[in-house]
């Protein structure tokens, strides 16, 4: 055990200084002068000398890298150009937005593309199984900005059931008291149910199409993970006991794929991430994704690669609590 | 085979295909790729998936010479037409016929995610080949690389390094290349791990073969055919991303016709003319359903365990 | 003998392949009382599909029929699945091959052992694990206050048996099917695993078919053997009289045993004559 936990430390730490060596070649490779980038072509030649020295650019690569292992150790990503604020402090003001859009969006995907899964799988080539699968299909295909963008026109241009694009109405945005970012949760515990009503009509739709997503990935893998289990042995002995089909499928098969799940879902949720930068920029949601697209717009490297070496850093860790949650929960591993 | 009896030649095809007993390596192995034929276009899905591809193919070679219209010249008195019998799609806000830029974006897609199977399946396959036969450092060194590479969804990786290198179609390619290719090595390498210990191997050892010609004549073309089912797999995700670059303005840029950048353009009339918008998406759409179904038939053929 | 406790008459299993259905079972026919009946054949006889068809444990693509398939007074042909929950386990249970596969490895055996009783009785919690206990008393396990709350991995294969033999028949069944009870087990085990499953079912007085591909094993222990071959039965007779068969397939089987007595070179291979592959018609 403990040296399992020491391997796994070592093999995380040498993924994260990985992670820290492709960005920083990443920065390398920019044919734009980092320096002009910030003081304008017609810097003049003392101006420009002085903000290489400044930015280290003077130094040797090795010591230049060494300087940005340990600074982003630090979560120091340097200024950002837009901005001109800290790229840490800009991610974790843009990130709040994010992460209540992924995780609405987490738990309607979870929550329909599990139980669809399953009942695929226990129904296997019927027509249930079928429309199941074009479903996931469908979602896997379709591309998801045009989905939010069908979406806004069909859902709130043409029937008016959902908000406009945008986290809040802005008559709200100076009165909502922000305590956790979150504002769903910060209406609900101001008691502000007009806001909350505002909050929640604007991200249902966003929410939706990343769920859907997410839904086609998670029922595609609970439906091969089922069919797996179920046609184990000890299927046929709990039927054999005179075990329910219900009971067989719910209380047998599925106890031993909820480990899986648990990798497939938080890794879903890091791919919602991705969703993020596309879904964001189609309806206007001020969170992780719009901020980094619009430093990619405007070629601000500090930003773009504060960004990437932040998902990289949630990517890993959910990929390690998983594994963590594999080793507690499945009685196999103990 | 010039013992073949002079039976005509159709007649003789079919029947050396579906004799009971192969008489030849090479008849084997045609038989058995015929039998996986026979059960890709049983298999429903994967043969409308495969009818698509091909009729956009077709679409993309011919289909510019069909039409009238250039996807690039404007006429500014037939802005925002909706679809008509002249404009089968209608027109875009410049007066260009949607259907014409479509045809000509099909070519730029099919490019695309030509080129960057072309460029990411070779570097996975000799990475993870390489990786597996030989074992020891460069195995240790490459598995880690991919596992970086794999820690990033492959849109953000993809945008980090078009913004290291600048926006444009070639760029792009490039970019979505190097986030696609370790999953491929990956698998690559578990492939050469299995035929690395075979006795074959030991006997072209044993007769002076050096490293580089065993993986380059023997292990890289065991790994082959799933390198293949692998990159027809992740087509679809390809031209996703690709899509996703041109809309985030990171891809094609404008005036090209490449549906993600048409999308992004046609975004602002979306709710006065739907079509300038719908039409690239579900041109995106149904190519990467087609990719996506006729993957699935080639997992379920070459996997007997989905049987 | 009084009514039968189990009538198959005439039972068909096919299943759907490339060229329409092809046959598990072609037309076998038994009775069963509350005795000991052998089942043996090569593998891919359709020992296993008799077992499971009894059961309506088969694949729902199995096409199954027959002219009687009776559980003294319950149509098993027809009945409800909610009837056939009631039998199977109820009335009805089957031993497994491998204790490995088929203990379900994330629930304790303790777990295991309860739900099947709760299944068929209306039993509390603390009575259904008294029986448990008692039930792996009765299954000669020492330590059953331990091995309850043990996961199936932490089992040997010989106790994962008796934890299924206590599984199967803690609701009393009147008919047990074993479908190849010891053959995944080790060759020191298997006759305590056998002595169990008999003590177990005389105690209980339940009727046995017990489906293996051992011969000699079946006819030590069994009244009655069922021969089968290619999805029919070869041959029935009791089983001191095996070695007195007079089907060549149960002959040829029969050679094809390495002799204890003394040394030969060359162990028999079976030969098969195809004229056993046609359907026996009636």
């Amino acid at each position: 055990m403990g040296g399992q936990v020491f391997r796994t430390v070592v093999s995380v730490s040498v993924t994260i200084l990985g992670l820290l060596a492709l960005t920083f070649f990443i920065g390398r490779l920019l044919p734009l002068d980092p320096v002009l980038a910030i003081l304008g072509d017609d810097a003049s030649q003392e101006a420009y000398d002085r903000m290489v020295v400044k930015l280290g650019l003077d130094k040797p690569l090795w010591e230049q890298f060494v300087t940005y292992v340990w600074n982003s150790l630090q979560f120091d990503f340097g200024t950002s150009l837009t901005s001109g604020r800290p790229v840490a402090e800009d991610i974790l003001r843009v990130f709040p937005a994010t992460l209540e859009l992924a995780t609405v969006a987490m738990i309607l995907g979870t929550g329909l593309g599990i139980p669809l899964g399953v009942v695929a799988a226990a129904n296997r080539d019927t027509w249930i199984d079928q429309v199941v699968r074009v479903v996931s299909l469908i979602g896997y295909s379709a591309p998801i900005f045009w989905l939010g963008l069908l979406g806004l026109t069909v859902f709130y241009a043409a029937l008016g059931w959902v908000g406009p694009p945008g986290r809040i109405d802005i008559v709200f945005q100076y009165d909502l008291e922000v305590r956790t970012g979150l504002y769903l949760v910060d209406s609900a515990m101001a008691g502000r149910w007009d806001i909350f009503a505002d909050v929640f009509s604007r991200i249902v739709l966003p929410a939706s199409i990343l769920a859907y997503g997410a839904m086609a990935y998670i029922s595609r893998m609970t439906r091969s993970f089922m069919l797996e289990q179920l046609s184990q042995e000890y299927i046929i002995a709990a039927q054999a006991k005179g075990a329910s089909r219900q009971s067989v499928i719910w209380r047998h098969a599925f106890p031993n794929i909820a480990v899986q799940l648990v990798t497939v879902v938080a890794l879903s949720y890091a791919f919602l991430l991705e969703g993020a930068v596309l879904t964001e920029t189609v309806f206007a949601w001020p969170g992780f994704g719009r901020y980094l697209t619009t430093a990619l717009l405007r070629a601000d490297m500090n930003a773009v690669l504060g960004c990437t070496m932040i998902v990289g850093l949630i990517f890993i860790t959910l990929n390690l609590l998983s594994d963590v949650f594999y080793r507690v929960f499945d009685p196999r591993t103990r | 085979m010039t013992d073949t009896p002079a039976t005509p030649a159709r007649q003789s095809l079919r029947d050396w295909l579906q004799a009971p007993t192969a008489s030849s390596p090479r008849q084997a192995r045609a038989q058995a790729f015929w039998r996986g034929w026979q059960r890709l276009i049983a298999n429903r899905a994967a043969l409308a998936g495969l009818i698509v591809l091909v009729l956009l193919v077709a679409m993309a070679v011919i289909g510019p010479y069909l039409t009238p219209y250039s996807p690039l010249q404007q006429d500014l008195t037939a802005r925002l037409q909706p679809p008509s019998a002249q404009h089968w799609l209608g027109t875009d806000d410049l007066g260009r016929d949607i259907l014409t830029r479509i045809l000509y974006g099909a070519r730029i897609t099919l490019m695309m995610a030509l080129l960057v199977a072309a460029i990411a399946g070779p570097i996975g396959l000799a990475v993870g080949a390489t990786a597996g036969y030989l074992g020891g450092w460069f195995d240790i060194v490459a598995m880690r690389l991919v596992d970086v590479f794999l820690s990033f969804p492959s849109l953000i990786l993809a945008l980090a390094f078009v913004a290291a290198l600048g926006p444009g179609i070639e760029n792009a390619v490039i970019a979505i290349s190097l986030s696609a290719w370790p999953p491929i090595a990956r698998l690559a390498r578990a492939e050469a791990l299995t035929v690395r210990k075979s006795d074959y191997i030991a006997a072209a050892r044993l007769q002076g073969a050096s490293s580089m010609r065993l993986i380059l004549k023997h292990v890289m073309p065991i790994c082959l055919p799933s390198v293949v089912v692998r990159v027809t797999l992740n087509m679809a995700g390809i031209i996703l991303t690709a899509a996703g670059l041109g809309f985030l303005g990171l891809g094609a840029q404008p005036p090209s016709p490449e549906w993600g950048a048409m999308l992004a353009s046609g975004r602002q009339f979306m709710l006065t003319s739907w079509w300038l918008a719908a039409t690239p998406g579900a041109a995106i759409m149904l190519v990467s359903l087609a990719f996506n179904l006729l993957g699935d038939g080639l997992r379920d053929v070459l996997d007997p365990r989905n049987d | 003998m009084t009514d039968p406790l189990l009538d198959v008459r005439n039972l068909r299993v096919a299943y759907p392949s490339a060229h329409g259905y092809s046959d598990a079972l072609r037309g076998i026919s038994f009775t069963l009382g509350r005795e000991k009946l052998g089942i043996v054949g090569e593998s891919g006889s359709g020992k296993s599909t008799a077992g499971r068809a009894i059961m309506r444990l088969l694949p729902p693509k199995a096409r199954v029929s027959a002219d009687a398939l009776r559980l003294s007074d319950v149509d098993l042909l027809t009945a409800s699945e909610a009837q056939m929950r009631d039998i199977r386990g109820g009335r009805v249970a089957m031993i497994l091959q491998d204790p490995r596969y088929a203990l379900n490895p994330l629930k304790t055996v303790g777990a295991q052992i309860m739900e099947s009783y709760r299944i068929h009785t209306r039993a509390g919690r603390a009575e259904a694990r008294d029986r448990t206990l008692a039930m792996l008393e009765d299954v000669h396990i020492r330590d059953p206050r331990r091995v309850v709350d043990l996961y199936p991995h932490e089992l040997s294969g010989g106790m994962g048996q008796r934890v299924m033999i206590a599984m199967m028949l803690i609701a009393s069944p009147e008919l047990v099917i074993a479908d190849e009870p010891t053959s995944a087990l080790d060759v020191t085990v298997r006759g305590q695993i056998l002595e169990i499953l008999n003590e177990r079912v005389e105690a209980q007085g339940a009727g046995l078919i017990l489906i293996s591909h051992d011969l000699p094993l079946v006819s030590d222990f069994c009244d009655r053997v069922l021969v089968m071959y290619g999805g029919q039965v070869m041959e029935e007779l009791a089983a001191r009289d095996l070695s007195q068969a007079t089907h060549p397939y149960t002959v040829s089987l029969h050679a094809s045993l390495p002799p204890l007595d003394h040394a030969v070179d060359e162990l028999i291979v079976p030969e098969y004559d195809p004229s056993w592959l046609t359907e026996i018609r009636k």
